[in-house]
Order: structure tokens, then C-alpha cells, then sequence
């Protein structure tokens, strides 16, 4: 096996071992990148020079006979919605086209004090707005499995990076399944952590109530070590959690017995491949192999999930890109006076898709109608909420597909904005309940797509899902 | 119809947007059709449900007022698309 292709534990070992050396490593994700991403396209901006300097940092350590730390010297991609000090960050938006970050994001801060080898920023859609990564201002990124189809989204970039061999991990976020979707798409281990576990901090902001930054990596106990990196309290960001962070590394336990997992109806229901439920029921059947008890349960608003979250999302989105004015940084385009100017910067500089949000936001906050659209949408939150609260009193984790169907075709739902919401459907109720969830890979379907299931668990509670999802992994498909 | 051309006229302007000529029947249609589909929150009863803002408990967070440094003015200004003196620099406001 190709070291591109590798485990971050595999790669610690024989770089611990000096069976390789980081430099060695590096060169050889990007023998990878110069041979795959002319097809690809995973990344926005690639730090070649910087990657191969750190390395050559981390090999000085391992000489010097020190212990390094379980993620230095893996090279690894950073979503581009994600601040890098003195490297550019552009959200995928033409507006943050020459963006260059005078600070660095907690997420990133916390990686880059394990000396990780950041390879390149990665491609999303247009300020992580959309479902297949074709929405980024300046190119799409396919899917490594099938270049004619989608890497999923917004977090495409970072999923089809580590799929595609061009890292070893990367870090994305979720605002409704950014990070879980294209994990699917691409076969890979994606997790969402609980909000507030991981700082949002330098995360360029979407829906401020609903992102979170989290992971990709080829397996759940590389899961584990990069959670174990990110997580964490920050005085940076007041909504993050101060609940003490656990060893993730210890919930790696190939044990399911006792636990009990429910199967929600409404996520078995029209519209939802036939492909996907099948794998989706066998993992189910799996995990009752292994000692766990399955239990069929419901979550009664899932109906309600797709229109209160494309009320909340673009009412916060609608706000948070106000800041985006032609003044303090990013893209100006010059107008007769200061409205003028502002007009023309956000009319040129952003996509059609963060325009369309931007207005749905505006609209459903402004007078008379913030009582029927925004309002609306908060308590019909609650009502999710409660569901998963009243489901969680009766099991431990939750099993989903995590995508209503496998990977689709470039270009397939582009005409039709609201058709690529509903894929959001399995995902987007654990955002505004603000759980943590998982997709983990379940084999492929018959055009050889890769399928993957969903675990989600209670606030706080990443443990169980890490042990589950190892388990089934250790147990194979 | 649940928005009109006007409403339209109206919300690109709250969002410091113009909707261009050949754009508008795409973006009345495309938007019509997502105000229709989440109309289905309107067959929910929600008296005396209240709302919710996070999903986690939130409390305000109070910090010791302190003097600490902050981002230097000239990395602060770095990314502005016009500077002078110092200052971020915009077409004129007021009239003269």
C-alpha cells in the first residue's frame, strides 16, 4: 500500500520506528497531488514550500531521539472556510479571493501545536453553501471514486482529499451536514462533534448557531486522535463547551454488547435509495450480531427538519455576511457612493447560491414576516430537539443512512437549489438539535459508489459513537 | 405566489444586492419555490412552545476587564481594499 493511502497510526508508527521519514511522506502526498488533482481538484491553495520545511522539522525531532506527538509530520488539508495565519483563506468566494488571515483559527492553531504538515486548503462550496462543492466561486472538485460525480458538500474539498490519497486527514465543518455527506460520498469517516466541543474560533461563520468544525480521516481510530486534537474548551469562543474533554482514543473498544441503538422510522421512508436502506438495515442487523439491541423508534418532526433549517440557516447566514461590505477587508468594486460601492462589491463578488440564501435569510427576518418564517422556525426547533431528547431516554445512539442515496452525477440537481436541500434530510436534524454524529463507510453500491451509515449520539457523548463505529469497523462489512 | 417582484426589489435591497434584468423570473421562481415548501411549518401547532436559539444551554460568559494586547493596526489593516493614514478609507458618506 501506497504511504499516501496509509493511516495516520500506521504512519506515527514508522515514522516513531524511522521506517520513513516525514520528508519522505510529504513528497510522496505530493507526488500523489501532481499526479490526481488535474482531476480532482481538491484544493484552493497548496503550501508546498511551508509543508516541506515542517517536515524536514518533525525528521530533526525523530533524529534528536524524541517522542513525537501522535499527529506531527501527517500531512493533512484544512477546509478553506478555516483562518491560516498568513495563508490565504477564501471561503471559495470571490469576495475572499486575496484574503490572507492575520490570525489563526483554534481548530487549526491546536493541529498545527502537534506539528501536522499542512498540505493546501481545501475546496468547499461557496461559504460552505451547498450539497456538491460545484457551488466554490472558482472550480468544482470531483469525486475520487467516479470523476463524472459529485465529492458531496460543502466540505467536498477535505472528503475527496483524504479519499483520493492527496492527505491523510483534513479538518471540515458542518452547518447541516457538511461534514457527514461528503464523508459518504467518498467513503471516508467523517464526524460532526456536539456544538460548542470544537472552537469556532477563526471558523469563517455561516450559521453561528449550527456550525462545528470536524474531521475526516480513513478510520475511527484516526477519528479518535484528531478529536482528541481539536476538542476543547476556548475563551476565544463563548459558545464553546467547558465540559472536559476525554481520551477519545479510549473509546476504541471492539464492544457493542448492552447497547442500544434506535432505528428511527422516518428516516426509512419514500425517497430514500433502496441501495442505501438495505446497507443501512444489514449494518443494524450487524451491529445486533455483535451484542447490541436494536430498537425501532421515532423522531416524529423529522418532516419539518429541511424547512426549519433553510429558515435558521439563511436568517444567521444573512447576518453574518453583512460583514462582507467592500471596507474592512476582502473585494471592493467602486460605486458612485458608500451603498452603491457595497451593491457592487456583493452583486459581482458573490455566487448565485450565497445570494439566494442571503435574500431567503433577509426575508423570513424582516417585518412581517419574522413572526411566520424566523420565529416559526426557532420552535419548530424545540419540537426537533425534543424528539431526540425523548428518543435518547430509551437508547444510546441513533442509526441512519447518512445520504437519502450514494454520490450523484455532476451537474444533476444544479438547476434546482431546492431538490439539493432535500438531500440534506438525514443530516440536518442533528445540527439543530446540536448533537454529534458520524458517517462511517458500509461497502459500495452497484455503480461501485461508496455508501455510508450515521450514527448520532447525545450531547457530550462522542464516546459511544467511537465505540460503535469501531466496532463495526473492526468486525468488517 | 408567495413573494412577489416588489417584496424581491425590496430584500435584495435590505441585502445590499441587485437582482439583474435577464436574473429576476429565475430568482422569483427559485425563491417562491423554497418559501412554498417550508409553508408546511404553518400546519404545526406551536402555542406555548418556546423557541430555541441553541441547542446547547447557553449562558452569558463574563471575563476579567483587563487590558491585553490585541491585533496589531497595521495586520488589521492588511486586507483592507483602500487605507490611509492609518484608516480604512470609503467613498464619502455625508454630503458635502
Amino acid at each position: 500500500m501506497a504511504l499516501h493511502d496509509k493511516t495516520a497510526h500506521e504512519l506515527h508508527d514508522l515514522l516513531q520506528a524511522k521506517k520513513i521519514s516525514a520528508a519522505e511522506l510529504t513528497a510522496d502526498i505530493f507526488k500523489r497531488i501532481d499526479e490526481a488533482e488535474d482531476k480532482i481538484g481538491a484544493y484552493l491553495t497548496l503550501t508546498r514550500d511551508k509543508a516541506t520545511a515542517d517536515a524536514k522539522a518533525v525528521d530533526d525531532k525523530i533524529a534528536r531521539g524524541e517522542k513525537i506527538f501522535p499527529l506531527e509530520g501527517i500531512p493533512c488539508a484544512i477546509k478553506d472556510n478555516i483562518c491560516t495565519k498568513g495563508i490565504r483563506t477564501t471561503c471559495a468566494s470571490k469576495i475572499l479571493e486575496n484574503f490572507i488571515p492575520p490570525y489563526d483559527a483554534t481548530a487549526y492553531k491546536k493541529l498545527a501545536a502537534q506539528n501536522v504538515i499542512v498540505v493546501g486548503k481545501a475546496n468547499l462550496d461557496e461559504f460552505a453553501m451547498g450539497g456538491s462543492t460545484e457551488n466554490s466561486g472558482f472550480h468544482v472538485t470531483r469525486n475520487p471514486h467516479n470523476y463524472d460525480c459529485v465529492p458531496g458538500g460543502s466540505s467536498g474539498g477535505s472528503a475527496a482529499a483524504v479519499a483520493g490519497g492527496e492527505a491523510i486527514f483534513s479538518l471540515g465543518s458542518d452547518t447541516g451536514g457538511s461534514i457527514r455527506q461528503p464523508a459518504s460520498f467518498c467513503g471516508v469517516v467523517g464526524f460532526k462533534p456536539t456544538y460548542g466541543r470544537v472552537s469556532r474560533y477563526g471558523l469563517v461563520a455561516f450559521a453561528s448557531s449550527l456550525d462545528q468544525i470536524g474531521s475526516f480521516t480513513h478510520d475511527v481510530t484516526d477519528c479518535a486522535l484528531v478529536l482528541n486534537a481539536i476538542c476543547g474548551h476556548d475563551e476565544m469562543d463563548s459558545t464553546s463547551t467547558a465540559a472536559q474533554v476525554p481520551d477519545f482514543t479510549k473509546s476504541l473498544v471492539a464492544d457493542v454488547k448492552g447497547l442500544k441503538i434506535g432505528l428511527p422510522a422516518e428516516y426509512f421512508v419514500k425517497g430514500i435509495d433502496a441501495e442505501v436502506e438495505t446497507a443501512v438495515r444489514n449494518v443494524a442487523k450487524k451491529f445486533e450480531s455483535l451484542g447490541a439491541e436494536i430498537v425501532e423508534i421515532s423522531l416524529p418532526h423529522t418532516e419539518y427538519a429541511i424547512s426549519t433549517y433553510y429558515l435558521i440557516a439563511p436568517a444567521e447566514a444573512a447576518t453574518n455576511l453583512e460583514r462582507y461590505d467592500g471596507v474592512s477587508y476582502g473585494a471592493r468594486v467602486d460605486g458612485a457612493d458608500v451603498v452603491e460601492m457595497m451593491t457592487n462589491t456583493r452583486t459581482e463578488k458573490f455566487g448565485a447560491e450565497v445570494k439566494r440564501r442571503i435574500m431567503i435569510g433577509n426575508y423570513a427576518l424582516s417585518a412581517g414576516y419574522y413572526d411566520a418564517y424566523y420565529l416559526k422556525a426557532l420552535k419548530v426547533r424545540t419540537l426537533i430537539q425534543k424528539d431526540f431528547i425523548d428518543a435518547f431516554k430509551n437508547v444510546d445512539l441513533i442509526l441512519t443512512p447518512t445520504t437519502p442515496n450514494a454520490a450523484f452525477k455532476l451537474g444533476e440537481m444544479t438547476s434546482d437549489p431546492l431538490k439539493m436541500y432535500l438531500q440534506d434530510i438525514c443530516t440536518v436534524p442533528v445540527n439543530i438539535a446540536g448533537l454529534p454524529g458520524v458517517s462511517v463507510p458500509c461497502g459500495f453500491n452497484k455503480s461501485n459508489l461508496p455508501l455510508g451509515f450515521q450514527l448520532i449520539g447525545k450531547a457530550l457523548d462522542e464516546e459511544t459513537i467511537l465505540r460503535a463505529a469501531y466496532t463495526y469497523e473492526v468486525n468488517g462489512l | 405566489m408567495k413573494i412577489s417582484e416588489q417584496d424581491i426589489k425590496t430584500v435584495a435591497s435590505l441585502s445590499r444586492l441587485r437582482i439583474r434584468e435577464e436574473e429576476k423570473e429565475d430568482v422569483l421562481f427559485q425563491l417562491n419555490k423554497i418559501l412554498t415548501y417550508v409553508e408546511n411549518l404553518q400546519t404545526l401547532d406551536t402555542t406555548n412552545i418556546e423557541p430555541t436559539t441553541y441547542a446547547l444551554p447557553m449562558q452569558n460568559v463574563f471575563r476579567a476587564d483587563e487590558v491585553k494586547p490585541s491585533l496589531d493596526r497595521e495586520l488589521a489593516l492588511s486586507n483592507a481594499p483602500l487605507k490611509e493614514d492609518g484608516y480604512f478609507k470609503v467613498p464619502r458618506v455625508l454630503e458635502a
